[in-house]
């Protein structure tokens, strides 16, 4: 469950937590953008390194490590993937580039879109999340029903172990078997727990409905959201992000590693 | 058969510094009917799931008939010590109730002759050759824990732990239950019971074990420990209702170490016939 664990939020305090998080959803959006403008290698380890000053002034590179490390399954797929695809159709390669630099920046692309949204998730609280979607006009409904989602995702995890638990003691071993086998190994887990999920929401819905949910057409809030300077700050390097971003996509030609080594 | 040696546990990703067991030693016998006790958070569950190996200890030793859970998987501890968890739902998956009793015969290799006689033997064994081919899921939340029960039960484990199995149980379910545990026990299975319904463990009577904070607190009798004031306080639980009664009444001369209802009317009518003589 290491994945979850690196999105999950902890209470602590630091400039990057205390922004506001319309203003932090709009630099991951930058990032996200940069990230899908371009496939050179050399771009993506800049937007990769970049976001390494806001982890470690946020204070959350223990998570945000671990957020990395569960996402490592998933970009050795995509790295083989594409390095296979690479080599049996090189069409689908840009020129003047190997399969092999190819499949590291497509595998770095993910690892980016991660790193942001990790860095997004691990800084924002749920409360702060739903403030923000609230008062960017999201319906309330949608609004609940994404902070729910994120609220339950440590509670998910928390039952996932417990059903592992469970398979384990009627002698489900996970690690046993070639790679279908391992996945097959799985049913037993998810079965019970998309089970319990569904179930789950049909009582939590009930139990809101009986406490007059959505009784009050307009709703009012404790808190509001409100930008500071240091948010502006934000907002001005994202925009500077974005700019340079679309400079060098359009103006720069980016030499590719490939080419650099073969000089 | 179970070796506790001076456990000590603490969860990886808990809290640092919070002990959930701080050096528990305990002796289980083969075939013996233990019932470990205590509020929540004392640390019972954790205690049980280092019978089976779900958790291995920081320090100290579990020994399942003289073998350190260390040096043993999961899975084959599991063949000796079935372990029912608390919520059903937790563990049911397969189509048909059928196929949930085999789950755990398929994992331990048995052959398909001998599985399918299992699965047949755990049905009747809980009353539910009817529901066979029923998906678990279309079943009652008293039948589902039976089902939970059978499936660990198929493959005849030395020891079963039942961890908290009165909960949402009716009355009627309850009693099913509890003539069902003391059954097997009778049999010569190993069974330990983890709960805080104290008026199961009376009307069971088996040894109990009471924990708080991590730690054994008391151990012995049923009617020894559950009839002790001090005892419960320390644990926070409390006596039995009849008992109470008679922790009460104790200014009338009759004895405290009651805790069943046949046994209290017949103490009860004693005492007044000798009022009336």
């Amino acid at each position: 469950m290491s994945v979850f664990e690196g999105f999950r939020f902890r209470h602590v305090s630091s400039p990057i937590h205390r922004r506001d998080p319309r203003v932090k959803f709009l630099y991951v959006l930058v990032m996200f953008i940069a990230a899908v403008m371009f496939n050179e290698l050399p771009v993506l380890l800049v937007l990769f390194f970049l976001q390494v000053p806001f982890v470690l002034v946020a204070g959350v590179q223990r998570q945000w490590l671990r957020s990395l490390r569960g996402a490592m399954f998933l970009v050795t797929f995509l790295f083989v993937f594409n390095l296979f695809f690479g080599y049996i159709s090189p069409g689908t390669v840009p020129g003047g580039v190997s399969p092999l630099e190819y499949a590291f920046s497509m595998s770095l692309r993910f690892l980016v879109l991660v790193e942001s949204f990790s860095v997004f998730f691990l800084t924002t609280s749920p409360d702060h999340l739903s403030l923000a979607l609230e008062q960017s006009r999201v319906p309330y409904e949608f609004t609940f029903a994404f902070t729910t989602a994120v609220r339950f995702v440590p509670v998910l995890a928390e039952e996932a172990q417990t059903i592992m638990d469970a398979q384990k003691a009627r002698g489900l071993e996970l690690e046993k078997g070639n790679f279908m086998k391992r996945v097959r190994n799985y049913i037993p887990i998810l079965i019970p727990l998309i089970v319990s999920a569904i179930r789950r929401s049909l009582e939590l819905a009930e139990a809101m409905e009986s406490r007059g949910w959505g009784a009050a057409k307009k709703r009012t809030n404790l808190y509001v959201l409100k930008i500071r300077e240091a948010d502006l700050m934000l907002i001005i390097i994202s925009a500077i992000l974005l700019a340079t971003a679309v400079y060098v996509r359009y103006f720069v030609t980016i030499p590719s590693i490939t080419m650099i080594l073969s000089k | 058969m179970i070796e506790v040696k001076n456990v000590h546990f603490t969860y990886p990703r808990g809290e640092p510094g919070v002990e959930a067991l701080k050096g528990v030693s305990l002796n289980i016998r083969n075939g013996e009917f233990v019932a470990i006790m205590g509020q929540n958070g004392a640390g019972k569950t954790t205690l049980v799931k280092q019978f089976n190996g779900l958790l291995k200890p920081t320090k100290g030793e579990v020994l399942v008939d003289s073998v350190s859970t260390r040096d043993i998987s999961i899975a084959q501890l599991a063949r000796k010590v079935g372990f029912v968890f608390q919520n059903p739902d937790h563990q049911l998956f397969s189509e048909t109730v059928e196929e949930e009793i085999a789950f755990g015969l398929r994992n331990f290799g048995f052959k398909e002759n001998t599985l399918k006689r299992r699965v047949t033997w755990a049905l009747n064994l809980l009353d539910l050759a009817e529901y066979r081919k029923t998906s678990p899921f279309m079943l009652s939340g008293g039948e589902r824990k039976r089902v939970a029960l059978a499936s660990v039960l198929a493959w005849n484990p030395k020891v079963v732990i039942l961890d908290e199995p009165t909960i949402g149980q009716d009355h009627r379910q309850k009693e099913i239950l509890r003539q069902f545990i003391v059954q097997l026990n009778a049999q010569g299975k190993t069974v330990v019971i983890v709960t805080h319904d104290v008026e199961f463990v009376a009307e069971c009577g088996p040894r109990v074990v009471l924990m708080a904070q991590g730690q054994i607190v008391a151990d012995g009798d049923a009617r020894k420990i559950l009839t002790d004031p001090g005892v419960a306080l320390r644990a926070s639980i409390v006596p039995p209702q009849v008992t109470q009664i008679f922790l009460g009444l104790t200014d009338l001369g009759l004895p405290t170490d009651v805790i069943d209802v046949e046994e209290a009317k017949k103490v009860l009518l004693e005492h007044l016939e000798g009022d009336k003589r």
